[in-house]
């Protein structure tokens, strides 16, 4: 699945800190060179152009959005509408994949009709979608939900599944009935797989929040983008695609820190599969 | 245990079959509105008619072929420069964080700064696609060589082999498990960027062809084009299933 890249992240040796103090100046070189290639180019006349700006530009053009409250704006937007999907696409991904990871009968029988709805490309019911709800967070959020709702179905699905025998004795033995035995044994022993599912999910809502912004809902980041382009105001569309890969690389980078925190080993371990 | 597998798949079909006839049944009560929402039949039908009748072959033809164009031009770039970086620890250490941070940016908000580059044109499509699938295909390479068993490495010296030879016999092969991955996440991403390329930049295809049919309330139409595209979705991710348990078939334990 997609996790390979993203679960790269978390598969770091144990000298993490010096390494990172190691590669931070090393890895700064071929970014800083190329800003400041842009910015002698630009600067000096010789290549003049409406969709690049130089650097300071960009600068200066991040400053101004700031202040006017736009970039604020739209940055709650686009969370916000991710962070709705994902928490419904969430509920609703853990509770279908408890149910099929409890019965393989259910599992078995809804087989087809669940790998024929996953290949569905999200981008591809926008139409629907957009007849449907028209502009706003409403039909932003039913886009992202496939996409939340997958990867943490298959994540917890397969760590039900694989529940720890011996457990499932101690609550029959406890005398625990179905909800029981989900809600003390089974989610708790599979949450840090579930986890896992969850930062991939997240990943994916603001991916597909952000792209539903750019090509049809008026609101958030990717429309920000999308008028600042057709304004041909290149400095503020680079600061707002600059502040997105900020949000992003945030967004994975404080969910890796709660995996650790809140699961440990046990965190580390699910980041690998 | 080989026809019981097969009786719970009839079973698994016939739910589906269950689902489809509520979806029938949904569309023919009128819950949601007709304007946007078609029922099976409906869909079918204008998908046959569109298939036979119609445009609708070659819009497919389209999607696919720029698809295709574009995730094996990521994918072989991705190789190639992923390698490139990969087997150098020292051009590792300089670009890797670079790219890492290129990475969480959505490829779709940079569909904006190519139609700035290159207009609304064929070409921004496929630099979109060849883009989005490009960076998971870089840092999957990157990552596979950096995990490369040390005693390969080791032979490898004991071999006296060339710096190609090492990419080619050791580090490619050993990196073909996170390849294929990157591989299936990124045939996905070129169907979506493709999809959204048609639709901004109105380029023949499915993509154009939903967005069109959904503008002119022909839910019938919009309901066969999504069916199309889960069925491009569908195949591209078997494909390269099927081709990953293939070439993949020496790692697994006897």
């Amino acid at each position: 699945m997609a996790d390979a890249a993203i679960a790269g992240a978390t598969r770091r040796r144990p000298g993490f800190a010096s390494r990172l103090v190691r590669r931070d100046w090393r890895g700064a070189v071929a970014p800083l060179l190329l800003l400041a290639f842009v910015e002698i180019v630009m600067d000096t006349g010789s290549y003049q152009s409406d969709s690049l700006a130089p650097p300071s530009q960009i600068a200066v053009a991040a400053y101004r959005v700031v202040l006017d409250g736009s970039l604020l704006t739209g940055t709650i937007e686009t969370l916000g509408a991710a962070l709705g999907g994902l928490a419904i696409g969430g509920m609703i991904g853990v509770v279908l994949g408890v149910l099929f990871g409890m019965s393989r009968a259910v599992d078995r029988l809804m087989m087809v009709t669940v790998e024929s709805i996953r290949p569905i490309p999200s981008a591809a019911i926008i139409p629907v979608v957009l007849l449907a709800f028209g502009f706003g967070y409403r039909m932003e959020i039913f886009l992202i939900l496939p996409g939340t709702i997958f990867p943490i179905l298959i994540f917890t699905r397969s760590a039900v599944a694989g529940t720890e025998p011996c457990l499932l004795d101690v609550s029959r033995l406890m005398g625990l009935g179905y909800i029981g035995r989900v809600l003390k044994i089974v989610v708790p022993a599979a949450l840090p797989r579930i986890f896992v599912g969850f930062r991939l999910s997240a990943a994916l809502a603001l991916v597909i929040a952000v792209t539903t912004e750019v090509v049809v809902n008026p609101q958030g980041l990717g429309s920000a983008i999308m008028v600042s382009e057709q304004k041909l105001d290149p400095a503020s569309m680079y600061a707002v695609v600059i502040w997105l890969g900020i949000i992003g690389w945030g967004l994975n980078a404080a969910l890796v820190w709660m995996q650790r925190r809140l699961f440990g080993p046990a965190g580390a371990r699910g980041a690998e599969q | 245990m080989r026809p019981l597998r097969l009786l719970w798949w009839l079973a698994s079909v016939a739910v589906a079959a269950g689902f489809v006839g509520l979806w029938q049944v949904a569309a023919d009560s009128k819950w949601l509105s007709p304007v946007f929402f078609a029922g099976p039949g409906q869909a079918w039908d204008r998908l046959v008619a569109g298939l036979v009748h119609g445009t609708l072959g070659i819009e497919l033809a389209d999607t696919v072929g720029r698809m295709i164009y574009g995730w094996a031009a990521a994918s072989l770039l991705g190789i190639a420069l992923g390698s490139l970086i990969g087997i150098s620890p020292r051009a590792r250490a300089y670009l890797a964080p670079m790219i890492e941070f290129v990475r969480p940016v959505p490829a779709s908000a940079l569909v904006p700064v190519a139609i700035g580059f290159l207009g609304l044109s064929d070409e921004m499509v496929l630099a979109v696609v060849v883009f989005g699938g490009l960076w998971p295909m870089l840092l999957a390479t990157i990552h596979g060589f950096e995990t490369i068993e040390p005693r390969l490495t080791d032979v490898s010296r004991a071999l006296g082999f060339s710096r190609l030879q090492v990419i080619l016999k050791i580090a490619l092969p050993s990196a073909l498990p996170d390849i294929f991955a990157a591989l299936r996440l990124s045939v996905t991403v070129s169907l979506v960027l493709t999809i959204i390329g048609e639709m901004l930049a109105s380029r023949d295809g499915l993509g154009q062809w939903i967005l069109f049919a959904g503008r002119t309330f022909r839910p019938g139409d919009l309901f066969a084009g999504i069916i199309l595209l889960g069925g491009v979705g569908f195949v591209s991710a078997s494909l390269i299933a099927w081709l990953e348990q293939r070439l993949l078939n020496w790692r697994r334990p006897p």
